[in-house]
């Protein structure tokens, strides 16, 4: 047969994914996702309205809106290449703390945009007591001002006495990035490896805290490396992935590497969104440089179903008022506080 | 005056990635007045930025130099 021909009796792959994701809820597997990524630029509509198809069938209108803020910043000993928070490298990012009444009132800001979850972050490679105990009395703190808003937290690598101890404070979900595909890690992160980071998802999930698990594009992966990156995270079966897009940040070994083209952006959130059809898919840092207003758009009409509003932990992000304004105009509830407890 | 995102002078040399969409998503790191980077503390509608001999900032004061 030649090349014409097997192209001609190939089943296209938007075909598959109509029956395969959006009809029966199963997500593409690797090959599959690699040939969406490799789909062309003039295909990319046709992509997106069917991740946004899959999106509204098996996770529906709503979307989950969330912030975030840092509570322990810089001065991280682990060396993501991607991150301004490491301490081995020469970012301007100095480290800092964040008192209780400031975590309040971080809490109360995003609870007053509507928000069901608010996400504590420190950057460590796994908290130690003085942090365990500063996330508990900001929890309570929370609680005290009357604000009975989701709590998440992202405290890096955990032992299973203190996922046990988060469980009992009452954080609900657990973020822990996986970054990028098992193949890429070693090049981006050596002071840890993914299996470590693995290891802590297993046991977040295993204690009944939702896994949050997603992680950075544009990080120098190949295609074929994103593809393989959609596949393990649907093998995690998280309840959240955060899609990050690089941003270079000064002082980083990527400081130099290109922002990811917005087309890149589109076509990889609705191949992850074909891969993990269930799944909340974030909008996360990145957007802003990677996609512009319009991309934004584009993207929460191509299979993302969350967003996080306002600031990042150490960038900042488009007012949240932007992003709600943006959701009304698609008509696109947010979902309530209410559903989620 | 210095830049508050790259610390050099705001007059001088390049500042093509402290301004336009990268600008617009970095808190400003460096003190206008003296340069010396500044404790910064991003929270999601806001930022604090401290310099330890000219003070306190927020995103509710005016910060110039570039930013």
């Amino acid at each position: 047969m030649t090349a014409a021909a097997d192209e001609r009796t190939k089943a296209d792959v938007l075909d598959l994914a109509r029956e395969q994701v959006l009809e029966r809820g199963e997500g593409l597997d690797e090959a599959q996702v690699l040939e969406v990524l490799a789909l062309p630029d003039e295909r990319i509509p046709e992509l997106l309205a069917l991740a946004h198809e899959v999106r509204m069938r098996w996770c529906g209108p709503e979307v989950e809106v969330e912030g975030i803020v840092s509570v322990k910043t810089g001065g991280c000993p682990e060396d993501c290449h991607f991150c301004s928070q490491s301490g081995q490298f020469t970012s301007p990012v100095r480290s800092a703390w964040l008192d209780i009444p400031g975590l309040v009132r971080a809490a109360r800001e995003t609870a007053a945009t509507g928000a069901s979850e608010f996400c504590i972050v420190a950057a460590v490679r796994g908290p130690d007591k003085r942090l365990m105990s500063q996330v508990r009395d900001g929890i309570k703190a929370i609680r005290a001002d009357g604000n009975d808003i989701q709590i998440a937290c992202s405290l890096g690598m955990l032992s299973q006495e203190q996922v046990d101890e988060l469980v009992e404070m009452g954080v609900h979900r657990y973020n822990h990035n996986l970054e990028t595909a098992r193949s890429h890690f070693p090049s981006v992160v050596t002071t840890h490896s993914w299996e470590e980071r693995w290891d802590t998802l297993r046991m977040v999930h295993a204690a009944g805290m939702e896994v949050c698990c997603g992680g950075i594009i544009g990080m120098g992966e190949t295609v074929e490396q994103r593809a393989e990156f959609a596949v393990q995270l649907a093998e995690l079966n998280p309840h959240e992935v955060p899609m990050n897009f690089l941003i270079p940040q000064p002082g980083t070994p990527y400081e130099g590497f290109d922002v990811v083209e917005g087309r890149d952006a589109l076509r990889t959130i609705a191949a992850f969104r074909l891969a993990l059809p269930r799944t909340i898919l974030r909008f996360a840092g990145g957007r802003e440089l990677t996609l512009g207003d319009l991309g934004a758009e584009q993207g929460m009409l191509g299979g993302i179903n969350a967003i996080i509003v306002g600031n990042y932990l150490t960038n900042l992000g488009r007012p949240a008022q932007q992003d709600l304004d943006m959701l009304d105009e698609l008509n696109m509830p947010i979902k309530a506080l209410s559903e989620t407890l | 005056m210095y830049c508050v995102h790259c610390g050099k002078p705001a007059a001088e040399g390049d500042h093509v990635r402290c301004v336009g969409a990268r600008g617009a998503i970095e808190p400003p790191r460096f003190c206008p007045d003296c340069a010396r980077r500044m404790v910064v503390q991003v929270t999601p509608s806001g930022w604090s930025a401290r310099c330890s001999r000219h003070g306190d900032r927020t995103s509710y004061d005016s910060v110039s130099g570039l930013d």
